[in-house]
């Protein structure tokens, strides 16, 4: 118990911030209409490839003779950028279709 | 971290809420879509440049390197994906962003031996990780039809669940010990791929919708799960905001499915029973040809086309949208009813109508068409079987019973498009198709549409 207050006023920025995130997510997507839900699931796919800056970081905070850290940053940046950019550039090219006639 | 870096994590952070708020809305999209990206490309270059580590040459060229063969294949297979290809292609994207999650706990695992906060952070972005990678990489293969089969083991549901809760014991006991034992680490890498594989191999086709947001919502979760690990506010954000929107949109797909998230995640998923009702005699069904198809939408003042997945597995998309302009030309009022979970993810049908250059206005969701049918003169069917089955309405026995479907069946003349009598992806029989008020036109919908299109243009 005193484990977990201990903790939870350690973090308690971090939790804050967990939080307040989920609601605006949450917000943000609610009432979509359905002819958007293929462009945003792919759109946030590519913000979930965020992941790629820790990929980063693993590669800048590695020794340069640790091959072992630098290989897996190495393939991790490369699987999160193809993430990120395919994903962007999907969901431009969906949204590029989307055209209302008068 | 220095401030000018938090700043620009602050502005990229903005960016993203922004982003993905204006992708919401049809008219900013496209801006939301950029105001996104850049926030990305923002983060990412602030996160290369801004720190005061010596980072050797080297280093920095590895990185570039990453970068550019990432973007480069990233950016070819968003150029070549066909739309409908479009969730195979979202499912390996989201793969690879938990197999990067999974990578970056692999690492720092071991420099973190002992800081139990820490080894909380770093197991959980492995599992979750290794979960999304190899559950995306079998609905990518289920998907594009590499991966057929189905297994049917007894109890699998059981054994699935309690093979998850081993794995979240393991996972506690590692972190409580401390243990900076490598083998263990990558035994409950291995636990993870193994359970993503045994989640999404019994789900059926049909199901795939679900899974495939829920595997998206499940790669945000361990971005900010990694955000965590490197107090790095971006990431966190930007996990968290994907992680919620995600089950949002998990559960609205839920929702047109008649299945309880619950369910989705413990439940039997894609193995209900459904020989219910296979053998009821449902009576006669009558078939028409194009020409007298034609002369019913011709002579009608409003059509309503209901389009289904196999619409698109036929290649249909152009001539449908070529027969609706015909229609419109005629004076006929043409709307498309497009049910929640048509297509193999949220929102597919539209995306498909959209490349052949139907005005999106014209896609009218379930809920605002269903009152519409029954003053409808001619209702078209193509491609799609449960989302039009009254069985969903009025036969507590049916597997589907209580799902949400379109009100065809309201509508005064209805016109089914099918290849043959085989009953749709729910193995379920339709009795719309023995309504009194239904006429079948069987053939592959892109040979029967140019027909009714021909027949039209006769007129």
């Amino acid at each position: 118990m005193n484990g977990l207050i201990q903790f939870i006023s350690d973090n308690l920025q971090i939790i804050y911030i967990l939080i307040l995130a989920i609601f605006v997510g949450v917000e943000v997507i609610k009432n979509i209409p359905a002819v958007l839900h293929t462009p945003l699931m792919s759109g946030a796919n590519a913000l979930s490839g965020v992941v790629v800056i820790g990929a980063i970081l693993v590669m800048l905070q590695s020794d340069p003779d640790d091959y072992f850290a630098l290989a897996l940053g190495f393939i991790g940046v490369v699987l999160g950028i193809i993430n990120v950019v395919g994903g962007f550039a999907v969901t431009g090219r969906m949204l590029q279709m989307f055209k209302k006639k008068n | 971290m220095s401030i000018s870096l938090s700043i620009i994590y602050l502005i990229a952070t903005v960016a993203f809420i922004l982003g993905l708020k204006k992708l919401g809305h049809p008219a900013t999209a496209k801006n939301g879509n950029l105001i996104a990206a850049s926030g990305m490309a923002l983060a990412i270059a602030a996160t290369i440049f801004i720190h005061d580590l010596q980072i050797p040459t080297s280093v920095y060229i590895l990185i570039g390197l990453a970068l550019l063969l990432g973007a480069a294949i990233g950016g070819w297979m968003a150029v070549k994906v066909k739309m409908t290809k479009m969730p195979e292609l979202v499912s390996l994207f989201n793969g690879f962003g938990g197999a990067s999650a999974a990578l970056i706990g692999l690492v720092e695992f071991s420099k973190n031996v002992g800081d139990k906060m820490q080894g909380t952070t770093i197991v959980s972005g492995i599992i979750i990780g290794a979960i999304t990678f190899s559950g995306s990489l079998i609905a990518w293969g289920k998907l594009n039809g590499s991966i057929k089969s189905v297994v049917a083991i007894p109890r699998y549901n059981t054994i699935n669940n309690i093979f998850i809760l081993a794995i979240i014991a393991f996972a506690v006991f590692t972190v409580s010990t401390g243990t900076s034992n490598q083998a263990i680490i990558f035994g409950l890498l291995g636990a993870g791929l193994v359970y993503g594989i045994l989640f999404v191999l019994p789900i059926g086709g049909a199901d795939m919708p679900v899974v495939i947001s829920l595997l998206n919502s499940l790669t945000g979760i361990a971005a900010a799960i990694t955000g965590i690990l490197y107090s790095n506010m971006v990431m966190l954000v930007g996990g968290i905001l994907v992680g919620s929107a995600g089950i949002i949109l998990t559960i609205a797909m839920c929702k047109g499915m008649n299945r309880t998230l619950g369910a989705v995640i413990f439940g039997a998923f894609g193995g209900t029973d459904t020989a219910a009702g296979a053998d009821k005699r449902l009576g006669t069904i009558k078939k028409t040809n194009p020409s007298d198809a034609a002369i019913m939408m011709n002579y009608a003042n409003n059509v309503i086309i209901v389009p289904g997945y196999g619409l698109a597995v036929a290649q249909a998309q152009h001539v449908i949208h070529e027969l609706e302009e015909l229609l419109t030309e005629k004076g006929v009022d043409v709307k498309y009813a497009i049910h929640p979970v048509a297509g193999r993810m949220p929102g597919h049908m539209n995306v498909l109508l959209a490349e052949s250059n139907v005005d999106y206005s014209l896609l009218v969701e379930m809920e605002d068409i269903n009152s519409h049918f029954k003053n409808t003169d001619v209702v078209l069917v193509v491609g799609a079987n449960d989302v039009v089955n009254p069985a969903a309405h009025n036969d507590p026995s049916s597997p589907i019973y209580g799902m949400p479907i379109l009100d065809a069946e309201n509508a005064k003349h209805i016109i089914v498009n099918k290849r043959t009598m085989n009953a749709g992806y729910a193995g379920i029989e339709n009795e719309l198709f023995y309504n009194s008020k239904t006429v079948m036109l069987f053939g592959d919908a892109k040979d029967a549409l140019a027909d009714l299109v021909s027949e039209l243009k006769n007129m």
